[in-house]
């Protein structure tokens, strides 16, 4: 990436934030607010105590998992909406490995068979479009709107008929073996909140994205295809296996978001608990410019933001913050051609 | 046998229809604005929209039809910020879609709190008026009234027949037809391509707004979310009927037959498991995507911005 580039890149996410800034001003003098007194508290209230930080990092780690599986897609020219089903499937097969594992496993073993397995899960239900891409042409947008609503089908079904405790929606609780520490375990620091280690894992898994992307043949090959599939398949890529092993290795990014949800904050699956994560990981890759560091960055500002929805909620409604995210992407896709033209004009100067 | 008439009755039948119009109204909707080359899966959101304008339109007025033309307008206004994205600015029709759906999410939850106070539902209003044609002396009669004497049912054949009829029978349709498939070419013949596109992308918001009206007025109040998954399912109707109004009206046929079948199971209390039946539309759609019962092709131009030269 050149100089300009960087500063485009640079640019265009603090356009965007700066511009659903001036929305979110607006909507709060409709509500009769002072914009000023709301940020004030949503910022006390966040990143300015200790409980507040640490509820901060626990909404932030599965918007990395599924912010990376978005840009990773990304990378290669594919658009995975399916984050939402391939979370929700993960999940779902971190929290039964993970219950019905025998009670002596130890402890590292079981969480990392709990992760495998919600890996594995997201990775098939990533695969199936990916197939479907590389072999009929099938457009894997609509092929992942698809599979949202028929994998969260079959699993409330597994859920209801074999899994759930009676007269509950969720699944039986898995063993403690299996249980990822609190940050609090370690320091009083973050006392009551739900912050955990899976933090450090995602940030493990951004640095691991990084590496495999830029400092590997295959990520030169994911993103060759992504830049240019005719071009990439002439120098020899086999662009249809690298399609369907991007799509599925991005959904088994999303597979992993039940590392937080599950093994390190409820201790079993429920219907229903992801509500928007897969969505706002397309926010999250956008803002980051699908770059791992990026998504890290985004993941953090949406958290801040998610977390900051509950705190300013006593004044006004915590909707605000998903109009801000929606604004967020509309003003980084509108924005990324409006910034180049500009930028364009102003060097011709 | 008594299992069985629950599905050959006329109310079963009621209830198919009164499932499949929102469903058809946005996909015919969503079926201009493919047609045109633009991917349109912000119809979620703009039904969304359409829904809670027309409810509020309703509640200020007491008028359900100024409801359903403010559900209309919010449908146009919603559709419109799709059309400057993805023919202005020229961004990705996906990602804006997506962030569509995000915004009404938030914008009618929002004005739910500012104007009614809830976080789920608005108040009661007054609903669509159904003609009584026959005299209700029985439940039969009943039910046919409220298939007959439904306007908004009237409103939605037409809208069928005048999709079919303008997109293949009138040079306007041509020219969508042509700007979908090969924008270039139609270009060079002197039309302009993204003045059609902008029209056809309103278009796909007046019904898909129009389609959120008969949601909210049918129920005769706005709940959060209430579009839950239906833009997506005309979506997939859009696809499976292979962008063509009459089979795209028998896919939107088809789902609301098995989301009624699902819900008279459900009533039964049979212990058939309804999440199968609710992936039907869903399923169907991939294998038809895939080509496995033939090949379902979306139009050339389909997501592809054009820049005019």
């Amino acid at each position: 990436m050149n100089k300009k580039n960087l500063i485009i890149e640079i640019l265009i996410p603090i356009f965007a934030v700066l511009l659903s800034l001036i929305i979110s001003d607006i909507l709060i003098i409709i509500y009769k607010q002072s914009p000023l007194k709301v940020y004030k508290i949503l910022i006390e209230g966040t990143i300015l105590n200790p409980y507040g930080i640490g509820q901060v990092l626990f909404k932030t780690t599965p918007l990395i998992f599924t912010g990376l599986a978005v840009a990773f897609a990304f990378h290669a020219g594919l658009f995975n909406i399916g984050c939402e089903g391939q979370l929700y499937v993960g999940a779902f097969t971190t929290a039964i490995v993970a219950a019905y594992l025998p009670q002596f496993t130890p402890p590292l073993i079981a969480i990392l068979l709990a992760i495998i397995a919600g890996f594995i899960a997201g990775f098939i239900a990533g695969f199936i479009p990916g197939y479907l891409k590389a072999k009929t042409g099938a457009h894997e947008v609509i092929n992942t709107i698809m599979l949202n609503f028929i994998i969260m089908a079959i699993v409330n079904y597994l859920v209801i008929r074999f899994f759930k405790v009676p007269e509950t929606i969720h699944t039986y609780p898995i063993i403690n073996n299996a249980k990822i520490p609190r940050l609090f375990e370690y320091t009083s620091f973050f006392k009551g909140s739900a912050a955990n280690l899976s933090f450090f894992i995602a940030l493990l898994a951004c640095f691991i994205i990084y590496i495999i992307l830029w400092k590997t043949k295959f990520g030169y090959e994911v993103r060759a295809t992504g830049y240019n599939p005719k071009a990439a398949e002439t120098a020899g890529i086999n662009i249809k296996k690298i399609v369907i092993l991007a799509m599925s290795i991005s959904g088994g990014l999303a597979g992993l978001v039940g590392i937080n949800f599950v093994l390190g904050y409820k201790y079993y699956f429920e219907e229903g608990f992801s509500s928007g994560i897969g969505f706002m990981g397309i926010a999250v890759a956008l803002l980051g410019r699908n770059h791992p560091l990026g998504v890290f960055i985004a993941a953090l500002f949406f958290g801040i933001l998610s977390q900051g929805g509950l705190v300013i909620n006593a004044i006004v409604p915590k909707e605000l913050v998903d109009i801000l995210q929606a604004v967020v992407i509309i003003s980084v896709v509108a924005s990324s051609s409006e910034v180049r033209r500009l930028l364009f004009k102003l060097g011709r100067l | 046998m008594d299992f069985i008439l629950n599905f050959i009755s006329l109310a079963f039948l009621a209830q198919i229809i009164r499932i499949s119009i929102p469903y058809i109204l946005a996909a015919m909707g969503g079926l201009f604005s493919e047609r045109s080359g633009v991917t349109n899966i912000a119809l979620e959101g703009i039904m969304l929209n359409g829904a809670f304008a027309s409810v509020l339109g309703t509640y200020f007025t007491n008028s359900p039809t100024l409801g359903v033309i403010s559900g209309i307008i919010a449908g146009i206004l919603t559709a419109y910020i799709h059309a400057i994205i993805s023919i202005r600015f020229k961004a990705d029709q996906i990602i804006s879609g997506v962030a569509i759906n995000l915004l009404a999410v938030g914008v009618t939850k929002f004005f739910l709190k500012i104007v009614f106070d809830s976080s789920s539902n608005s108040s009661r209003v007054e609903g669509i008026k159904i003609f009584a044609i026959f005299p209700e002396s029985n439940n039969f009669l009943s039910i046919l009234n409220q298939i007959i004497g439904n306007p908004f049912i009237w409103l939605t054949f037409i809208i069928i027949i005048l999709s079919h009829f303008i997109l293949f029978k009138t040079v306007f349709g041509l020219r969508i037809r042509a700007v979908g498939e090969h924008p270039k070419a139609a270009d060079t013949l002197g039309i302009k391509v993204n003045y059609l596109r902008y029209i056809c992308v309103l278009i796909s918001g007046a019904l898909a707004g129009l389609s959120g009206s008969w949601l909210a007025l049918d129920q005769h109040q706005f709940t959060d979310g209430m579009s839950n998954g239906r833009g997506f399912i005309a979506i997939a109707a859009v696809i499976f009927g292979r962008w063509n109004p009459l089979p795209v009206t028998a896919a939107c046929l088809l789902f609301g037959f098995a989301e009624a079948l699902q819900i008279t199971l459900q009533s039964l209390g049979t212990n058939i498991p309804t999440q199968f039946i609710q992936m039907i539309p869903y399923v169907l759609t991939m294998i038809a995507l895939a080509g496995f019962i033939g090949k379902s092709t979306p139009p050339a131009a389909a997501g592809k911005p054009y820049e005019e030269g």
